[in-house]
């Protein structure tokens, strides 16, 4: 029985088909991301399980029960909201014990259990605090407890790491990781930012105006795009036309490049057996740390090319020559 | 290289005063903060303070005259029983009318703030500042016509045939009377009236403030409508209430206009202070007098605070 299951599902606002035909299971137990640029319909489909949105159409299962026209306070599942939405006039400790309040568990057992779920955060001790008195970083530890400490079927996240800066949201992608590991709970993680989804979640969805477009292990995503779509919104592949492909070794359709798998040599370098290349010059250098990105206009069409740091120089206008393996061409079936 | 072309052009005074203004932004908050600081000190406070005085004078019997002495005998006659009548009375009907139109205007604020968009919106506030577009006397007047015995409040009552429960209202004792415009009803209606766009506006602007994805979160956590509406819409909308309140009851505190024209005729404070200042010649009771509204918003403010009304705010 999957956790949740969309059943081609529809949402409109007005004229606007938030979500458009969305059908869908996410399995007990998995890290599911949904991504996907903003307005694609990730956070309606989020806010759908939650129990905000209606769907207009098509039918939704949580763990087998029927959730349409169900209102999310009859709903076990609970959400991380975005800018985390804690009770300024309630201290942290009664934002946690919230949910068990309104159950009518009694004050001495869900102090407890707050407590409990402030130390699962690494929080233990700030139960007197009021929320305006914590950091962006320490607020999004106390969503996150306050929604667990329900023991909720589907934790929902809603870009919760959207405000932290990047050092901080990076360590928070580990705590979650394990903490989803570790509870073994469902949950459900919206992000518009790829390289989120790719290292935290077991599969991803990828939305684009609100339809799903592809659904897969992260590998499955980046490796092996259906689609112009996903190639491009998905580490930024380079979409060759099907011209092109077909004369560089490939099938007459649309086929994706990673940036990574293309070398770059000086013009005039013999390609190995099994490999492809093309000849242009240096129209942009970016250097980026890591990785040095070069782009190249090379037989009328843009690739970006990507060398690790501390290989060959090169300046803008240099003739090259690209080579890459003919197996990292991959085909999608989709041009869209 | 602005500032070289500037020195050399030479700098007018003008120029010369926007540069150490700038450079000084402490010295332009004086300058911009001194004539309503020189205002609220002197004017102001200063008549309070002048008034305080007076409380502490007392009149003399046979020549009525004011005894410039400092004495408390004054504030001995404020406490006599006819005057501590007045001053119940008065903190009763301001205590009440509070309550009226925090009753009725919350429904309103609520509405405005979370359903109200667009025309709607526009209509509401239309329909809340439109009352006080037109002269407070005016108002007044108004209602004493709508509430008078041969008003249209008594000829809509006999035209239900509803007058014997109008009847039956007048007849209970104290806030009944002869009619309406004569009674303690009148008198709370036409405060009620006069003073709700006070109250609605700040339990609007506390309710606008409240985000829409708290009622998500309360709901997302199990509460159902009411509980949500108790444990996080209500507490977040205590300040605003407590806000309206503070017009609501000081300003009925020292109203003496409402109650001469509509209601009985046992006085107010606001009328003891226009009876007491002007026909009797007693400054010093009548500054006594308008001390109690202000010891009253000390005590009240103080309460609120305590009870953490502006812990959100």
């Amino acid at each position: 029985m999957p956790a949740v299951r969309f059943v081609n599902i529809s949402r409109r606002f007005g004229s606007v088909r938030a979500v458009d035909g969305v059908t869908l299971d996410i399995v007990e137990g998995e890290f599911f991301a949904m991504l996907g640029p903003s307005g694609s319909g990730k956070t309606t489909c989020l806010r759908l399980i939650a129990g905000f949105e209606q769907p207009d159409e098509g039918h939704i299962e949580i763990f087998g029960d029927t959730a349409e026209g169900v209102p999310p306070y009859k709903r076990n599942v609970n959400t991380v909201f975005q800018d985390y939405a804690l009770f300024p006039h309630m201290t942290v400790g009664e934002n946690v014990a919230y949910g068990l309040m309104i159950k009518g568990v009694a004050r001495a057992e869900r102090e407890a259990k707050a407590n409990d779920a402030l130390a699962m955060v690494k929080l233990a001790g700030y139960e007197q605090r009021r929320p305006a008195q914590l950091s962006g970083g320490q607020r999004q530890r106390v969503a996150l407890s306050r929604a667990l400490v329900n023991g909720p079927k589907v934790l929902l996240l809603d870009e919760p790491l959207g405000a932290l800066d990047l050092k901080l949201r990076e360590q928070m992608q580990e705590e979650l990781k394990a903490l989803q590991k570790e509870l073994g709970i469902t949950f459900v993680f919206v992000t518009h930012d790829q390289g989120e989804a790719l290292s935290m979640a077991n599969r991803v969805a990828i939305f684009n105006d609100g339809r799903i477009v592809q659904v897969g292990s992260p590998a499955d995503v980046y490796e092996r795009p259906q689609s112009r779509f996903v190639a491009d919104f998905v580490g930024s592949s380079n979409v060759l036309t099907p011209a092109f492909a077909s004369s560089h070794g490939g099938a007459a359709k649309w086929t994706s490049l990673r940036p990574e798998k293309i070398g770059v040599f000086p013009a005039g370098t013999p390609a190995p057996a099994g490999h492809a290349y093309a000849d242009g010059a240096i129209k942009s250098v970016s250097y980026q740390g890591a990785v040095t990105r070069l782009c190249v206009l090379a037989e009328d069409i843009r690739i970006t090319a990507e060398l690790p740091a501390g290989a060959a120089a090169f300046e803008e206008g240099d003739r090259v020559r690209l080579i890459w393996p003919q197996a990292a061409m991959v085909t999608m079936e989709d041009g869209a | 290289m602005s500032h070289a072309v500037t020195a050399e052009g030479g700098e007018g005074i003008l120029d010369r005063i926007s540069d150490t203004l700038i450079a000084r932004p402490k010295l332009l908050t004086l300058l911009l903060l001194l004539p309503p600081l020189l205002w609220i000190g002197v004017v102001y406070i200063g008549s309070l303070f002048a008034l305080l005085l007076q409380s502490f004078y007392s009149l003399d019997d046979y020549s009525g005259l004011i005894v410039h002495q400092f004495t408390l005998s004054t504030y001995a006659q404020l406490l006599e029983a006819a005057n501590v009548q007045i001053i119940l009375r008065t903190v009763m009907m301001s205590a009440l009318v509070t309550l009226g139109c925090a009753v009725i205007a919350f429904p309103i604020a609520y509405y405005a703030a979370r359903y109200a968009r667009g025309w709607t919106k526009a209509l509401f506030y239309l329909a809340v500042m439109m009352p006080l577009w037109s002269s407070y006397l005016v108002k007044v007047y108004a209602w004493k016509l709508i509430l008078a015995k041969e008003g249209i409040v008594t000829w809509i009552a006999k035209g239900l045939h509803l007058s014997w429960l109008l009847d039956s209202l007048l007849a209970v004792p104290v806030i009944g009377g002869p009619s309406l415009s004569f009674s303690y009803i009148g008198t709370f209606l036409v405060f009620v009236y006069i003073w709700i766009p006070y109250m609605i506006l700040p339990i609007q602007a506390a309710l606008e403030r409240v985000p829409a994805n708290y009622i998500e979160a309360s709901a997302d956590l199990g509460a159902e409508p009411r509980q949500t509406f108790w444990t996080v819409i209500f507490p977040l909308a205590l300040p605003g209430i407590i806000a309206g309140s503070i017009f609501t009851f000081s300003l009925t505190l020292g109203d003496y206009i409402v109650p001469t024209i509509v209601g009985n005729s046992r006085l107010f404070i606001g009328q003891a202070v226009y009876t007491l200042q002007g026909t009797a010649g007693n400054v010093p009771l009548a500054a006594a007098f308008t001390v109690v509204p202000m010891a009253i918003m000390g005590v009240y403010l103080w309460l609120a605070k305590r009870l953490g009304a502006f812990d959100v705010l």
